[in-house]
């Protein structure tokens, strides 16, 4: 896994709330047994029209947006577990994504995936977001370190897991940590009940 | 200190705390499927490390799998793979799998609680987000990306947070014609698809209580579409009555030792909550679903409301309703009755019960698409697709079906689709379909008048 600290990047302003995973990354789009290529189905539906031509209205398909920060509105990543949402985010390009609220499922899906997903007030993302709308060209700071994001002078902080931020800024993941308790597990099921 | 329901099952499990970060939570039960385990399967290869509990993970094939002709290859090439994955995995690790075909298969969260494999106290994952389903028998259950799926297979344990606690509680008698389905729906109609986010949901009071536990499992199945992590409900008789005797459930001296541990599942008095919201039993009367997400719901007589909201106006863009109309007299051309949501044999009973004796509209196309083979076999024992065949409906085989249409079963661009699942989401059921969320008795009336009916009792016909 790579690691990431700090990085400025532009972003894309998707101003919907409530995004489900059946929009981020439709189910026929799920019959893959391996984790790559997810990025071109990225939110297939909204990005092209049903005879397969792209929607240009669509966000993701305006030619002054660009980066690899996706910021969206409230509750994003609601519905399934499928990790192919994030797959598909991370696949795209995303690093970070910035909404006033995540799903739970989501958000840790996007965290083992090291994608950061950052919470911000809803009246920070709508500035953010009418910022971005008038000059796609703003740039947004990420300090994973001291957990803060900017554009212009507008600065926030986010919260995150302590244990996960060091996962991100490490490059570490949850399996080598759960391997090195397996003697600790092994001793609890002994005087487990099921 | 007095303990929750999901205090006392959750602390029961924890080999481990980490200072100012997760616990290790053990997992007694892990239910995996063809959709979200292959690229967990080659997590551990390529790290070259063993599945660490095998006996304690059960398989089953049910998001791909077709509903007609199941005895032949399956025609779709990606999903046929997905499927000959599972077996090959399942193989080499010694995990059972209950593939297309075999008496046990079925949707992970109707077959598993059939067998008994589900039961109180425990803790449950599947990498599915509808896992909250076993909550019903008051265990922790609940879905996982497939990385923490490659974790569970390392190690049978999870790093997370002890998630914060929610109790709602419903007191009264249900209406007539009021199903599990409606109180979920109602539910979330009220307090939002973000409510439940970051909690577990304990479901509490008389409707619970006196509901079945087909009625539990549809309520905590759709905990996740108010965003909670599960649903919970404590056991009691009806719950052991319900594992008494099926397959994989503790038998004779081993059984009364475990029924005495389950007693003892419930929350203390005076124990404490996040957060808490009561209703009225009275107040619920049958729902639908007029939007794109779960939350969007009305009470079948209500109209759509209106207001100037931007997401209100996307969704009924999409579904092509008006602000302010009533659905009652819609037009649909298809009902679907399935999904881990309604696709169990008590599901089955109230649309044969009212269905019996009528007939199928003819515009509607009815997918009657049990959970199980199980459910299948019931259906049968009890005559009840003879009730289907004579009012014109066709039974289909089990499996995840027009739910989230990965196998043939999809509603086409543009048409309606009254249906008995979860998610109304855009395209959730084929590209471009138009979701309207039910219960199976207002799916059945739909399906025999061919539009949406009123089936609500009037008050004043109450006695």
């Amino acid at each position: 896994m790579s690691t990431f600290n700090t990085f400025t990047s532009t972003a894309f302003p998707l101003a919907v709330e409530n995004i489900d995973t059946d929009q981020i990354i439709p189910a026929r789009f799920l019959k893959a047994t391996d984790r790559e290529g997810f990025g071109e189905n990225l939110f297939r539906d909204w990005r092209y029209h049903k005879d397969g031509s792209e929607n240009t209205d669509f966000v993701l398909n305006h030619q002054q947006y660009s980066g690899s920060i996706l910021v969206a509105g409230h509750n994003f990543g609601c519905g399934s577990s499928r990790e192919h949402a994030a797959w598909a985010l991370k696949d795209f390009g995303f690093n970070v994504i910035i909404s006033s609220f995540y799903a739970d499922i989501f958000k840790g899906n996007a965290l083992n995936n090291h994608v950061l997903p950052i919470q911000v007030a809803p009246e920070y993302l709508n500035s953010l977001l009418q910022a971005i709308q008038k000059n796609p060209s703003t740039e947004i700071e990420v300090n994973l370190e001291a957990q803060t994001v900017s554009f212009g002078t507008h600065n926030a902080t986010f919260d995150i897991d302590p244990y996960k931020k060091m996962c991100l800024q490490k490059g570490y993941d949850d399996i080598d940590f759960l391997v090195s308790k397996l003697s600790k597990i092994e001793a609890f099921e002994q005087q487990h009940i099921y | 200190m007095k303990k929750t329901l999901f205090d006392k099952v959750w602390d029961s499990h924890v080999v481990d705390s980490i200072p100012n970060g997760p616990q290790i939570l053990y997992i007694d039960k892990h239910l995996i499927h063809e959709v979200t385990s292959p690229q967990a399967f080659n997590e551990l290869k390529r790290r070259n490390i063993p599945v660490f509990r095998p006996k304690q993970i059960v398989a089953t094939a049910d998001h791909n799998t077709p509903t007609e002709n199941q005895h032949l290859p399956i025609k779709d090439a990606l999903s046929r793979n997905q499927l000959e994955k599972l077996q090959q995995n399942c193989d080499e690790h010694n995990i059972e799998l209950y593939a297309l075909g075999h008496e046990y298969n079925g949707i992970v969260h109707v077959m598993a609680p059939e067998l008994g494999i589900t039961q109180p106290g425990m803790t449950l994952v599947c990498g599915d987000s509808h896992t909250s389903t076993h909550g019903a028998f008051g265990a922790i259950a609940f879905g996982i990306g497939t990385s923490q799926v490659a974790q569970v297979f390392a190690s049978q344990s999870l790093l997370l947070k002890k998630p914060k606690k929610m109790r709602i509680t419903v007191n009264g008698s249900l209406r007539k014609n009021v199903l599990s389905k409606d109180v979920i729906l109602y539910i979330i109609s009220k307090l939002g698809t973000d409510s439940g986010t970051e909690h577990f949901i304990e479901f509490a009071g008389e409707v619970f209580e006196n509901m079945s536990m087909e009625g539990r499992m549809t309520v905590c199945n759709m905990s996740i579409e108010m965003g909670a992590r599960g649903g919970m409900i404590a056991p009691d008789e009806t719950t052991f009555a319900y594992v008494a005797g099926r397959k994989f459930a503790p038998k004779g001296a081993d059984f009364d030792t475990k029924i005495a541990h389950w007693k003892t599942l419930k929350t203390d008095a005076s124990a404490e909550f996040d957060i808490e919201y009561t209703f009225d039993a009275s107040d619920i009367t049958p729902m639908i679903t007029f939007g794109t997400n779960p939350g969007m719901g009305i009470q079948l007589t209500e109209n759509i409301p209106t207001g100037k909201d931007v997401n209100l106006e996307k969704s009924l863009e999409y579904m092509n309703f008006e602000k302010g109309a009533s659905l009652l007299g819609q037009k649909v051309n298809y009902v679907f009755i399935g999904s881990c949501t309604n696709s169990r044999i008590e599901d089955f009973r109230v649309v044969a019960d009212y269905v019996k004796g009528k007939q199928k509209a003819s515009n509607i196309n009815a997918w009657l698409v049990p959970g199980s083979q199980l459910v299948a076999k019931q259906i049968k024992e009890e005559g009840l697709d003879e009730i289907f065949e004579a009012s014109g409906f066709k039974l289909r085989q089990p499996g995840c079906s027009a739910c989230l249409a990965m196998n043939d079963d999809k509603i086409p661009d543009g048409e309606y689709c009254v249906s008995t699942s979860n998610r109304n989401f855009e395209g959730r059921q084929g590209q471009g379909s138009r979701t309207l969320l039910a219960s199976p008795l207002v799916a059945a009336a739909t399906a025999i008048a061919g539009k949406i009916v009123d089936i609500t009792i009037p008050v004043l016909e109450e006695v």
